[in-house]
């Protein structure tokens, strides 16, 4: 599952460039002026975020505290992640839904208002164009959030298959700021904030409400594979929210809430085992290679992609997503190569150091018959052969 | 601000070198671990390989990054710090100390003095953040 939008996550994706000197790493935590910028973006520099270019945002990628003491706070008690970044699309009219599950792969005739659904936009391959969430606010009013470097991308191909529907879109990614609170005290921090009977709030889920007096939407979803919840509201209320919630989770102490970069939402959401856009899937890879096929109604009506879908599940993936494992010292990267009998057999798509389980995992593109758990694999970090496993994935499943 | 040790040599790859008789010991400085933040793996080379100059004799990744560390000056790796495989962290908690990473008997001790100073190297990095 996915949520933000690591389309070129700079930490992995310039790995090649940080190896060749020192000096790259440092050079890339300047970042040019005409970034775009959250309503955050000064409330970042004042608690001395490391900021880096993300997919063209000039986004916060680790605080003082440093990643591996944001991943565990998040894991222990709560972390809080500005991803305002993201970009979110209103979908309007009697047709609303019938449009959108044209164009999506899930099947939105199941929602009910308040409710929210992981989903993708296909090609007509059944590749991925992104993945997004879409929320019912009404039977004619659905929201979709999509990932920050693909907004662009996402709103023309949206807008090119409103063919004739009785629908207004409009792109809103400006007007909204977007919170991330996850973490087992996530409910309890933001409970002293709001009247809306959290507790009541199913996972995938949301109601509009009050947050600090602040008009918004506050939903059960999350990118870290803790409970949480993210908070919509006005982009010119950021600040106030995210100082507030801050603030009720007593930052600062051992146990409170810290501010987390994208570093830590990265190695959170890997653990987790959610694919993330632009590592792991793109308008290379389907569905179903994905592991995505939960998301696939192919039998809802028809959709983008649906036929390539529904030919590709009849005759079986020749690629599989799968998790691994290093059993050997070394790090496995985005982007090197999977070795298996000595033949170069697929690539990592995430790669990672895990904060909280202690390992070495990653995500990475397999032939089918290797694709099982158990499979011993090589990975080429820069030249040498470590040995690694596929496992099951998620990585890591919170106790309920 | 980083801390940038009186007593040592520096290169503009970020390292520090201290040299000890005709022994350099070599780390990466303040300013290096800060910029990669959590160091979680450090790769050495082995004791008896010899390194020329500016060429690469390891790695250090954090939780995000991968970088390589030069030798700024030639030489063969008398000894190396084998506590890094348990504790990369010392590298970010005391990057002048125990984490030092190598010590190399020098080819030629006259190379340190080719490399910059302590307010030379801080000089280096402001322009460099600027």
């Amino acid at each position: 599952m996915l949520r933000c939008g690591f389309t070129c996550y700079y930490l992995i994706k310039t790995t090649p460039r940080l190896i060749t000197r020192a000096r790259v790493v440092i050079e890339l935590t300047a970042t040019a002026p005409q970034l775009k910028q959250t309503p955050l973006n000064s409330a970042h520099r004042q608690l001395g975020a490391r900021m880096v270019d993300f997919g063209g945002w000039d986004m916060p990628v680790q605080y003082p505290a440093g990643t591996i003491e944001e991943h565990l706070r998040t894991r222990n008690h709560a972390g809080l992640f500005d991803v305002s970044h993201m970009g979110e699309v209103d979908v309007r009219g009697a047709e609303a839904v019938a449009f959108v599950n044209r164009i999506t792969s899930n099947d939105v005739s199941k929602l009910v208002d308040g409710q929210a659904q992981y989903s993708a936009l296909t090609t007509p391959q059944g590749t991925v164009i992104d993945d997004l969430l879409v929320y019912r606010l009404a039977a004619d009013h659905l929201l979709l959030v999509v990932n920050a470097s693909t907004t662009e991308k996402d709103w023309e191909w949206i807008k090119s298959h409103h063919a004739g529907d009785s629908v207004d879109l409009k792109n809103v990614s400006a007007d909204y700021c977007q919170l991330a609170l996850q973490g087992p005290d996530a409910q309890t921090i933001l409970q002293k904030l709001t009247d809306v009977p959290l507790a009541e709030i199913k996972y995938y889920h949301f109601t509009p409400g009050r947050v600090d007096g602040i008009d918004g939407i506050v939903s059960r979803t999350g990118y870290t594979g803790e409970d949480g919840f993210e908070v919509y509201a006005p982009a010119d209320r950021a600040e106030q929210l995210w100082n507030k919630i801050l603030d009720a989770g007593d930052t600062g102490s051992p146990t409170g809430v810290i501010p987390c970069g994208l570093a830590a939402r990265n190695t959170l959401r890997l653990e987790a085992g959610m694919a993330l856009y632009g590592n792991d899937i793109d308008d290379t890879t389907t569905l179903l290679e994905a592991n995505l096929g939960w998301i696939c109604k192919l039998d809802k009506g028809d959709f983008t992609g649906r036929e390539a879908l529904a030919q590709q599940k009849q005759e079986g993936v020749k690629r599989k997503l799968v998790g691994f494992e290093v059993t050997e010292r070394g790090i496995a990267r985005d982007h090197q190569d999977v070795v298996i009998n000595g033949e170069r057999v697929g690539q990592v798509t995430s790669g990672s150091p895990a904060p909280f389980l202690k390992k070495n995992i990653g995500l990475a593109y397999v032939p089918i018959e290797f694709a099982n758990v158990g499979q011993q694999i090589q990975i080429d970090v820069r030249g040498k052969l470590v040995g690694a496993q596929i496992v099951k994935t998620p990585f890591y499943k919170r106790a309920k | 601000m980083a801390n940038v040790p009186e007593d040592l040599h520096y290169s503009k790859d970020h390292e520090w070198v201290r040299v000890d008789g005709d022994v350099a010991i070599i780390g990466i400085t303040d300013y290096a671990q800060n910029s990669l933040g959590d160091v979680v793996y450090v790769e050495l080379p082995k004791a008896g390989e010899e390194f020329s100059a500016n060429e690469p004799f390891g790695s250090v990744e954090s939780v995000k990054a991968v970088s390589e560390v030069f030798t700024p000056i030639a030489g063969v790796v008398a000894q190396i710090n084998e506590s890094l495989a348990d504790e990369p962290e010392a590298v970010n908690t005391d990057p002048y100390g125990s984490g030092w990473m190598v010590r190399l008997k020098m080819s030629n001790p006259g190379e340190v003095d080719s490399l910059l100073t302590a307010a030379e190297y801080e000089d280096f990095t402001k322009a460099e953040t600027e």
